[in-house]
């Protein structure tokens, strides 16, 4: 230890290591993931998704009551054991029915989003890389389509395809693609000129390629929290279209089927609509802090 | 310079405008089965001069140039449902019930917005931004119907104070307006806060400050001029949400607006008042959108340079 080493003491340049990574260097989305469990808020969003997941899942299993099991003995009884969240006029177990509502709520509330995701990406995608006249054409439509209300739309759209868990799968996620388009094409376009992608173009890579390949996958992090909030949005516009009655059918029933039904007995049985309502609410809510927290963690300077 | 720019503005909107026109009307007519079509069968000669009454007869294009004309000069059609009505009158009758509402719930959502994300810009990270906050995630993350519904319970069943269900002019538009107010109010304050911190950060507010000026006049003359300048942008989307948050709220509250009565159309399947009503207020909104250009034309000349 006492010896002089020279090539380390008296050497001009920094060591070796000095060039390298350090070891515990972290990848870009390990850096995101550690950011991301420093804020409370966005770990209390992910944990009641994942138990709201869980409980959409398993359980309808574990309740011995069926979602469309009528018992007109019990018919409106308010919360007890029996029954944790009371009955309805019909005497169906009102948790079963939230727990069953989850399943239409999260089923529609993600694949609306996928579709819309796959939709937005690819047109944002082009419209990004193609740059110039097909961009301005490309966007041009999207203005218009963001200049009318698109729960007219989706209304509309609802009208034409008829109601159905099916419609409102397509029908949300023909209908909100469009932040997802201009996003990505922000990413795209300001990506499309860096170096890697030049790279990739003189290796002799496609368009199709870069794009899919290099240009895509780079813009993951907008992409997931615009994913992350257009999840209660979709939850939200289906419970919004069953409530106007342009929903699923009975006796299927989304948590906005089951506030619907719950509003005509309000005055005497409030519990009916505080249950589903409540689950709308968390989960939105849940949603929505898991969406903030995401959005600091993959840009830190976003923070306000 | 802000003549041209306005002029392509409207332009623009023309051409949006008539692209939901021509959207909307091929998706009524993509639907399966006539407008006619009902449970009960009706007999086909009856139907036959239903189907000549209305033109249905007559070729595809003959029929949409018909509807753009007839559109140029404000007539949106008949009713199919409402015997003798037209989709004018039936959206005159209807649209300054809801208009009142909504003018209520916008003054409401601004007169509580506004302060509220300047109180908690201006007290960041004490008690009054977390309130501020926690009641701004509460009005975007509970359903409007869902607020709607509790209102109703607290105000009408349990203390009594308002009647619901029919409908008694201003005393009975205040509970629905205030349920409109909830989702915008919540926006705004939230929009005000992000704005207005960035703008407390920046340069000539300092010197605002070093002048000697009170914080009153800066906060309220220099900073909040530049803060609602995001407000304005959100002109557009804001009535958007007043217009379809309707739908559901005037439902609920029984109140008989065009939202109720687009929902009514829908239920009956009444295809050219609900393409009268989607246009309707695709014209609105599209109004909304162009005159908030303009607005941030004047105030912002940037704009027009892009």
């Amino acid at each position: 230890m006492n010896e002089i080493n020279f090539e380390k003491d008296f050497s001009p340049l920094p060591p070796a290591s000095y060039f390298l990574p350090p070891a515990s260097s972290k990848s870009y989305w390990q850096d995101v993931r550690s950011r991301l469990k420093k804020d409370p808020l966005a770990v209390v969003g992910l944990i009641i998704i994942i138990l709201v997941l869980a409980m959409a899942v398993f359980g309808p299993m574990l309740s011995s009551y069926e979602y469309d099991e009528q018992d007109y003995m019990v018919s409106n009884e308010a919360p007890s054991l029996e029954h944790l969240f009371g009955t309805d006029l019909f005497g169906r177990d009102i948790f079963v029915r939230v727990l069953y509502g989850a399943r239409i709520s999260l089923a529609v509330g993600f694949l609306a989003s996928i579709i819309s995701l796959f939709i937005g990406v690819i047109y944002g995608g082009i419209s990004g890389f193609a740059g110039g006249q097909v961009d301005n054409i490309m966007m041009r439509i999207v203005d218009v389509i963001y200049s009318v209300p698109a729960m007219i739309y989706v209304i509309l759209l609802m009208v034409v395809v008829g109601p159905g868990l099916k419609s409102i799968f397509i029908t949300l996620g023909i209908s909100y693609w469009a932040p997802m388009a201009r996003i990505v094409r922000a990413e795209v376009m300001r990506l499309k000129n860096e170096e890697f992608v030049l790279a990739a173009r003189v290796l002799g890579a496609s368009s199709k390629r870069i794009l899919l390949r290099h240009l895509i996958p780079n813009a993951m992090g907008p992409i997931l929290v615009t994913l992350t909030f257009s999840i209660p949005g979709a939850i939200f516009t289906e419970a919004f279209l069953s409530f106007v009655g342009l929903g699923v059918s009975a006796p299927m029933a989304s948590w906005g089927v089951l506030c619907n039904d719950a509003i005509g007995s309000l005055a005497i049985y409030p519990y009916q609509l505080f249950f589903p309502a409540a689950a709308i609410s968390i989960t939105i809510l849940a949603f929505n802090f898991l969406g903030d927290g995401l959005r600091d963690a993959l840009d830190p300077k976003l923070r306000k | 310079m802000t003549g041209r720019y306005i002029f392509r503005r409207v332009l623009a909107s023309l051409l949006t405008l008539f692209i939901i026109i021509t959207i909307t009307f091929f998706m009524m007519r993509a639907i399966p089965g006539g407008p006619f079509t009902d449970e009960k069968a009706i007999p086909s000669f009856v139907l036959e001069k239903i189907m000549e009454r209305y033109h249905l007869n007559d070729p595809l294009y003959v029929q949409y140039g018909r509807y753009l004309l007839n559109i140029l000069r404000l007539d949106l059609g008949p009713s199919y449902r409402y015997e003798g009505m037209t989709v004018n009158e039936l959206i005159a009758n209807s649209f300054p019930v809801s208009f009142e509402v909504g003018a209520i719930a916008l003054i409401l959502a601004l007169l509580i917005g506004i302060p509220a994300g300047i109180i908690s810009a201006l007290r960041r990270g004490k008690w009054q931004d977390r309130l501020a906050m926690i009641l701004s995630v509460l009005g975007v993350t509970v359903p409007n119907f869902v607020i709607a519904a509790a209102l109703v319970y607290i105000f009408s069943w349990q203390l009594g104070w308002v009647t619901v269900g029919f409908w008694e002019g201003i005393s009975t538009a205040i509970l629905p307006a205030v349920t409109l107010a909830g989702y915008p109010a919540a926006f705004i304050s939230r929009l005000i806060r992000s704005s207005m911190l960035e703008i407390l950060g920046q340069d000539y507010i300092r010197t605002a400050y070093s002048k000697g000026l009170s914080e009153r006049a800066v906060i309220y003359i220099h900073a909040l001029k530049n803060a609602v300048i995001p407000l304005i942008t959100y002109l557009g989307p804001l009535t958007a949400g007043i217009l379809t948050g309707s739908f559901v709220i005037e439902q609920v509250y029984g109140v008989p607006g065009l939202g109720t009565f687009f929902v009514t159309s829908i239920t009956n399947r009444d295809y050219t008042t609900i393409m009268g009503v989607t246009i309707f207020y695709s014209a609105i909104l599209v109004f909304f959108n162009l005159i908030t250009d303009v607005i941030l034309a004047f105030i912002d000349p940037r704009i027009k340079l892009r």
